[in-house]
């Protein structure tokens, strides 16, 4: 829908235009400049052109199986992430109330870790994982003694994967389950009713009419919590502050290593580029499927009016349900 | 004094709401929108009140040119479909609620919303909030709202359409009072055919996005200017039939041979489409000269005072359904074999562009 | 195959129901016959919507049985009774073919794979949807949905009853006709019962054997559309019946004349024994009343006439009474004086709004 056209409406856009100017643009100018440079500190900077991008790109490379080693473990995440997340997400909202006063409870419920600060969130798991004080380190420890294995976040490279991912699981299933929810509200009864006259079982109510109707939020879900746990930074940084050794080393935690630990700006700010460019692609895929899926071709299969459709033949075959003659 | 539409065209993506329609509203006047669902009427009401800017073509109010002028700035009233009223509001407080934006003094907003409430009945309601109404009521609050503004043009967009047939019937018979009580342009989108005639006025008939005719709402009904707005115009559908003049000779494809007379009289030689309404197929000849047709019942309709029998009658291209509604109960089985006739004098012909060649003859017969 | 009987049913939607006045249905008692076709036809609020989910097993009724061929489903689940819906806003199943969702029913039942596709091809036929069958359900139009909402029904060997809830509510007034006359046909075709649930009484005329005319959780009056039109039980079916209603004018009867408003209206029946205290009325339809030149007849002033294509409507005042008559093709009316003819075999008597039966003089 274009609307009528009038601009001035121009001038209202130009405070933002000058806002996201000083905020967005100028820095991300100055981290291309350093990516392009190399310095020794002392404000004395070097050309380099795309030698740091060549390095990054390059597995063979120091910097280049570091920064792919990262963008695998990345990727790893997202993908156990995701695959826990999604259908743990349908399954609560399928079990949620749909009327009554249970319906505010468990919204609340959904709700709660999303509204914790994530540096907390990082802090409540940091504790709460713990072998020796912490209920769940020490639960599952307890639970392992007999196989003669310990569960030690700082030490063991899986019990750190299964902590940060449980903790990602438990911080943001809710979203997905709220968005599900929202979705399967969306749903008028009489699909549910006509499914029961159908006969249809409670899973092929899910595969034909649940899920279709989730499709969207569904959609958004997966692309949000994706790009979101791609760019995952502060609870893993506080809980295992990357470790231990590289092994909970995202790509953001990489960054900051390289850029404050290192002191390394050029390859940092080549780093950050790259990062970036990722995530704009994901958005663009994003965006993309997000409006197509958006679009709804209008009805076919209408004959135009008074447009009579092919009569059948005058003596019909008498067909075996026809019980009553004609 | 008049709200005129010039060659206007609007476009959504790839498609064509719209196509080069030109319309002239005169001031005082009940505007009909006839046509199909997705003919273009929405489309058009858009236009007119500016929610809309044309992609091509001007929209003129009073001979000031308005297009691109947004709706804010129009005075536009505009009903819909749905019963859409503040439900916080009382009926007083929904009605008077563009009054109260214009910023009117309190006398004047009390003198109006008491017009308006008088108007639509609405007075014994007006403490009640619009949930604790009827869907007629809260229609009606809505059109009072929309009244009260005394805005140049009023769009009401099938109004009726969500309401019990008999609130329907109630509220239809009471629309050509309120309008005429008003001095504004009003358009009224409807599908229905019936409520066209009954609402009077003119009619614009519209098919995929373009204006087929525009003229007195009798006239449109009587004398339809091709094929499509008799079919638009007609409710049964109309029932259509092949035919082709030679000489003094009427062949119709069902292969019925008739002298000619009636509408056939003044047409050139040549291929014609026979159009005629459901009241004009007849079970017993209407007079000496009526084309009869052999045709077989597929089913009857009986609605207690009258009877819609729906008859199948064979040409070269395969069965043709054709529609008679008929005053009283016709108990017809299926499959009887029976003959039907129609009046020459009472026939609709169209010429191979679908352009109207002859209309019926007899005065008050379409 | 079955008989449906609903036996001394009341429904209220409050757990504790003190008066009448907590009902939304008040006592039905109806038995519909195997293979009918049958309409419940009232304004929205009048109870046909709660009736219609009892039948369905949405609701379970405070009061009464409902009988499946004898056997009480009272409170059987909507599965467990062989019934199917057809909604007023189209229900299909987006992602699959049109085919699948006519076979869903079936799949569901686990029926062969050979009976479903013979099923499905003969319903499809049946419904003019062949050509569809290996589209997706998903972008047709409204009315071809409504067809496969009524497939999925129409395709089990077992369905009892198929239940309609306002299904032409989105359809266009042209299509409208067509999908009307195949159900119709459809239903002549099947020995299925079937049941219309509408406020629109052109559709539940049209369909039905018989009509349920139902008023505020009442049966009013139950019967075959010309003893709707001809002999209304009630007032309310004389009004909500007809296009414009039955006229109803209060007045004095006395033998076999009437007295309204000062007009004398001579009757076919007499009315000797009427009931004292009640609200005596004539209702007579417009069609019976005709709109003749000043003389002899009621006097009437002509507010307004309308030309409705087929027919002309007049709107006339008897003494600030409202009426509607019918205006011959022929009849030449000027100004506003006219007079009315009441043919005298069509106007009823009602005494607090029933009909009155006379007697033969």
């Amino acid at each position: 829908m274009n609307k009528t056209v009038n601009n001035r409406a121009w001038l209202l856009v130009l405070p933002v235009f000058a806002l996201v100017a000083f905020s967005a643009v100028l820095p991300l100018m100055t981290v291309v400049n350093y990516s392009v440079q190399d310095t020794f500190g002392n404000n004395q900077f070097f050309w380099n052109g795309l030698g740091w991008y060549q390095e990054l790109l390059d597995p063979s490379s120091q910097l280049g199986e570091r920064f792919y080693d990262a963008l695998w473990r990345n990727l790893l995440f997202s993908g156990i992430v995701l695959a826990l997340e999604v259908p743990l997400g349908i399954l609560v909202a399928l079990s949620m109330p749909r009327r009554g006063i249970g319906v505010a409870f468990a919204l609340v419920i959904m709700a709660l870790p999303l509204l914790i600060p994530w540096n907390v969130v990082g802090t409540i798991w940091q504790v709460f994982a713990r072998s020796d004080i912490g209920l769940f380190g020490y639960a599952v420890n307890r639970a392992l003694a007999p196989l003669g294995t310990d569960f030690n976040y700082t030490q063991g490279v899986l019990a750190a994967w299964i902590t940060i991912v449980i903790m990602d699981v438990w911080h943001w299933t809710g979203l997905i389950a709220l968005l599900c929810y929202a979705g399967l509200k969306s749903i008028p009864d009489a699909y549910y009713q006509a499914a029961r006259i159908d006969g249809a079982s409670r899973f092929a109510v899910f595969t034909t009419i649940q899920l279709p109707k989730m499709r969207r939020v569904l959609l958004i879900a997966v692309l949000l919590r994706f790009m979101d746990s791609f760019m995952i930074y502060t609870e893993p940084f506080v809980l295992t502050g990357g470790g231990p050794g590289n092994s909970t080393t995202f790509l953001s935690i990489d960054l900051v290593k390289l850029a404050l630990g290192q002191f390394d700006l050029g390859k940092a700010a080549a780093m950050s580029i790259v990062y970036n460019l990722i995530i704009l692609a994901a958005c663009w895929v994003f965006y993309t499927v997000m409006v197509n899926v958006g679009v709804e071709r209008r009805a076919l299969g209408t004959p135009t009016a008074g447009e009579t459709p092919p009569a059948e033949p005058a003596s019909a075959p008498v067909i075996p349900i026809e019980r009553r003659a004609a | 004094m008049a709200l005129i539409l010039e060659n206007v065209r609007r476009d959504a993506g790839a498609e064509r709401h719209i196509r080069d329609v030109s319309l002239t509203l005169e001031r005082g006047t009940l505007n009909v929108l006839l046509g199909p669902t997705l003919s273009g009427k929405t489309s058009l009401m858009r236009l007119m009140a500016g929610l809309d800017a044309p992609s091509e073509g001007r929209v003129l109010m009073d001979g000031r040119d308005l297009t691109g002028v947004p709706v804010q700035r129009r005075n536009v009233a505009m009903v819909y479909q749905q019963f859409i009223n503040y439900p916080t509001l009382t009926v007083f407080e929904n009605i008077a609620s563009p009054l109260r934006v214009a910023r009117l003094p309190a006398t004047e907003i009390e003198a109006r919303v008491s017009e308006a409430a008088a108007l639509l009945r609405l007075e014994p309601y007006l403490g009640r909030l619009p949930l604790e109404l009827s869907g007629g009521q809260q229609q009606r609050t809505a059109i009072a709202r929309a009244l009260v503004k005394r805005a140049e043009l009023v769009l009401l967009d099938e109004p009726l359409a969500n309401l019990d047939y008999k609130l329907r019937e109630e509220l239809r018979e009471e629309l050509p009072r309120i309008f005429a009580a008003s001095g504004a342009i009003f358009v009224y989108a409807t599908t229905e055919p019936s409520e066209a005639l009954l609402l009077g006025g003119c009619t614009a008939a519209l098919a995929q996005g373009r204006l087929t005719q525009f003229g007195p709402t009798p006239e449109v009904y009587r004398r339809p200017q091709d094929l499509t707005t008799a079919r638009i115009f007609s409710d049964p559908p109309l029932n259509e039939l092949a035919c082709s003049k030679d000489g003094g000779l009427v062949v119709l494809d069902t292969g019925a041979r008739h002298a000619v007379t009636g509408a056939f009289a003044g047409v050139p030689d040549g291929r014609y489409v026979v159009g005629f309404r459901a009241h004009h197929l007849f079970l017993e000849p209407p007079g000496p000269d009526a084309i009869a047709l052999a045709a077989t019942v597929s089913v009857a309709e009986i609605t207690g005072s009258e009877s819609f029998v729906h008859v199948d009658v064979r040409t070269p291209q395969g069965e043709r359904r054709l529609v008679a509604q008929l005053p009283g109960v016709h108990r017809l089985e299926p499959t009887t074999a029976l003959t039907v006739h129609l009046d020459p004098q009472r026939l609709f012909l169209f010429d191979a562009e679908g352009r109207l060649a002859a209309a019926p003859t007899i005065a008050r017969a379409a | 195959m079955s008989r449906i009987v609903l036996d001394q049913l009341a429904h209220s939607y409050l757990a504790r129901p003190r008066g009448t006045e907590d009902f939304a249905l008040k006592q039905i008692d109806l038995a519909w016959e195997q293979g009918g076709a049958y309409a419940l036809l009232g304004p929205s609020g009048c109870g046909k919507t709660t009736l219609l989910n009892i039948i369905s097993g949405l609701v379970v009724p405070t009061r009464g049985r409902i009988l499946f061929d004898g056997r009480d489903v009272t409170r059987l689940p909507t599965e467990a009774r062989n019934i199917a819906q057809v909604f007023q806003f189209p229900v299909v199943y987006d992602t699959l073919t049109v085919g699948e969702n006519l076979a869903f029913p079936l799949k569901n039942r686990k029926v062969a794979r050979e009976t479903i596709r013979a099923r499905v091809a003969e319903i499809a036929r049946l419904l003019e949807l062949t050509a569809f069958l290996d589209r997706k359900a998903r972008n047709l139009t409204a009315d071809l949905k409504q067809k496969i909402s009524l497939g999925r029904g129409l395709v089990r060997a077992d369905v009892a009853a198929i239940l309609f809830d306002e299904p032409l509510t989105v359809i266009d007034p042209h299509l409208k006709w067509q999908l009307r006359s195949t159900l119709k046909e459809l239903h002549r075709r099947l020995d299925v019962t079937m049941i219309y649930v509408t406020h629109d009484q052109t559709e539940a005329l049209t369909f039905a054997d018989k009509v349920v005319v139902m008023h505020d959780g009442n049966v009013v009056q139950s019967g075959t559309p010309e003893e709707l039109f001809a002999r209304p039980a009630h007032t309310f079916v004389g009004h909500f019946i007809g296009s414009p209603g039955m006229n109803v004018l209060p007045c004095r009867v006395e033998g076999a004349s009437a007295r309204i408003e000062g007009g004398v209206v001579p009757l076919a029946r007499r009315y000797d024994a009427l009931p004292r205290d009640a609200r005596i009325e004539i209702g007579v339809r417009p069609e019976f009343v005709t709109l003749r030149p000043r003389g002899a007849g009621l006097p009437v002033r002509v507010r307004r006439i309308d030309d409705l294509g087929r027919v002309r409507i007049a709107r006339v005042e008897l003494r600030g009474r409202p009426l509607a008559a019918t205006v011959p093709d022929t009849a030449r009316i000027d100004g506003e004086e006219a007079s009315l003819w009441l043919d005298p075999a069509q106007v009823h008597v009602y005494a607090d709004g029933r009909l009155v039966e006379g007697e033969r003089p």
